[in-house]
């Protein structure tokens, strides 16, 4: 029974691993940059429920929603002022903005809220819940694998079957050839930005839900693990980002039950490597097939 | 000027009149001029041939009507309304499409999808069908084929693809980069009846070739740009017995 509990509660961390990994991809495959801000974005959405929950004491679903628009905001305003002037620039130079506005992120919260770990009160209102005798599923695994899921499966019809979601595909697969189909690039570069960023605000809530605990640097290994993920999975690739994620959450989990739980990251590391040495494009990556 | 505006004026261009008017443009890859002033017309009906060498700037100028290079100078216009500094992806509504150099097909998509985004500023769902009907029509392979990815599409079939997709927004007037490019003989001569076709069912073609033989066999009237700058101009049949154009573009002595 324990195997079945600590493969439950690493589906729930994966969950919320893929859901970070799809930002990264989804703006991987359209702007073609790493945006390592990203993490940093779960730890922004974290401190907008914080405030209004235990410091104004508003209604937690109410909150959770504000700091999905917000954090919506805040991507799409990221991108704005710091990516879009590097449009046509090197790889390098966006690189290396995306830490600066991470850190940028990461100090303004230091300013705002101090070092000190905040105690994060879950938002989740339903308790844990006992299958048989000896299988105890918190409240928040539960809810996190849900959620998760639907936001999943939306995300995927809303790509492949709404004409947004295909200007998208467009977009990232040849922003000139999108142009003369009369897609906006600006346009649709700043929905990637707000959906990312929107999922990265719900994975934050989730994530400090299950560890209530919150300091401005909380985003930053979630972050390189999300990272890991959508790599893993294949970066570019939406599924590819849901499995890396997944996947990575439960041989994260599984690492710390049966392994080592100081080697568990190493482990997943580790697996990544692997990984890559066998197959460089990831789980489910594309060839990139550059025709002359 | 409004978007419905110019749609408006370029609905108003009779046949035979000018619909599309490039005015002296300059344009510049950083330091380099890459368009030298060039200027030329395309009326109403027309298919006409814009011939050169590789080089010569015959991309250059078709990204500059298309908006997606903006000239240094010079300005745009179609149906008389000013273009030049429109972005590329409101122009495609005005009326003007493109079938870009090297086709440029979404891979990882099928065709039914591709041929979609042709239509991606026509909101009609029922107008949509329609052309979607008539583009199966007149390439009836890429019905065969509507549920594979463009990427595994032979050659021939993603310029069949490219051209159905421009269609697919109903333009005023297609720009056709290189439509006979990397194909097989057999392909070459179906994309020219195709383009005479498509002429010949209203829309106005600018069609840029390196085969100049084929181009100026299909066309009404053509330019020559040699780089940067219009070398020579006239009929098309005219200028297939141009001495200087024989020896440059058709290979004879």
């Amino acid at each position: 029974m324990s195997f079945l509990s600590y493969l439950i509660s690493g589906i729930s961390l994966g969950s919320v691993y893929a859901l970070i990994a799809l930002g990264y991809t989804m703006v991987y495959g359209i702007a073609k940059m790493l945006n390592f801000a990203h993490g940093d974005v779960i730890m922004v959405g974290g401190f907008i429920v914080f405030s209004f929950v235990s410091t104004l004491g508003l209604n937690p679903l109410f909150s959770v929603l504000l700091a999905v628009v917000l954090c919506a905001l805040l991507g799409v305003l990221i991108e704005r002022i710091a990516y879009k002037p590097l449009r046509s620039a090197t790889s390098l130079a966006v690189l290396i903005t995306a830490i600066g506005v991470s850190y940028f992120l990461q100090n303004v919260a230091l300013l705002i809220f101090g070092s000190s770990a905040k105690s994060f009160k879950s938002v989740v209102p339903i308790g844990e819940i006992h299958i048989g005798t000896e299988l105890v599923i918190s409240g928040e695994t539960v809810v996190t694998i849900a959620v998760s899921l639907v936001i999943m499966v939306a995300l995927t019809l809303f790509v492949n079957r709404t004409k947004t979601g295909k200007a998208m595909l467009a977009v990232s697969e040849d922003k000139g050839a999108a142009q003369l189909m009369g897609i906006n690039v600006n346009k649709t570069i700043s929905i990637t930005f707000a959906i990312g960023s929107a999922l990265a605000a719900v994975a934050g809530v989730l994530l400090c839900s299950a560890y209530p605990s919150l300091k401005p640097t909380t985003g930053a290994m979630p972050g390189i693990k999300a990272f890991t993920a959508a790599v893993f999975g294949g970066i570019g690739s939406i599924p590819g980002a849901m499995i890396g994620g997944v996947l990575l959450g439960v041989i994260e989990n599984l690492s710390k039950a049966y392994l080592s739980s100081q080697m568990s990251d190493g482990i997943v590391f580790s697996v990544l490597i692997l990984v890559l040495l066998i197959k460089p494009t990831g789980l489910l990556g594309k060839k990139i097939n550059k025709k002359v | 000027m409004k978007k419905d505006t110019i749609k408006e004026a370029v609905a108003a261009v009779g046949e035979g009149e000018t619909l599309l008017s490039v005015r002296d443009i300059h344009v510049f890859y950083g330091l380099i001029e890459a368009i030298k002033g060039v200027s030329f017309e395309v009326r109403r009906g027309e298919i006409i041939a814009l011939i050169g060498a590789n080089g010569a700037g015959k991309t250059t100028v078709m990204h500059t009507i298309s908006g997606l290079i903006r000239p240094k100078s010079g300005s745009i216009l179609l149906g008389g309304a000013e273009i030049t500094q429109i972005p590329a992806h409101r122009i495609v509504s005005l009326g003007l499409a493109q079938v870009p150099e090297g086709r440029r097909v979404f891979q990882e998509l099928t065709v039914y999808e591709n041929l979609m985004l042709g239509a991606y500023v026509s909101s009609d769902k029922a107008e949509n069908e329609e052309m979607l009907e008539k583009v199966y029509q007149r390439f009836p392979r890429l019905e065969e084929r509507k549920k594979q990815s463009a990427g595994t599409l032979s050659g021939g079939e993603q310029q069949m693809l490219a051209m159905g997709r421009a269609l697919m927004s109903r333009p005023d007037i297609i720009l056709m980069d290189e439509p006979s490019m990397g194909l097989s003989p057999l392909y070459v001569n179906e994309v020219f009846d195709i383009i005479k076709e498509i002429n010949g069912s209203g829309t106005t073609v600018l069609l840029v070739e390196q085969n100049a033989k084929k181009a100026l066999a299909a066309a009404d009237r053509a330019y020559v740009l040699e780089t940067g700058r219009i070398a020579l101009e006239g009929k098309a049949s005219e200028l297939m017995d141009n001495a200087q154009v024989r020896r440059a573009y058709l290979g004879e002595e």
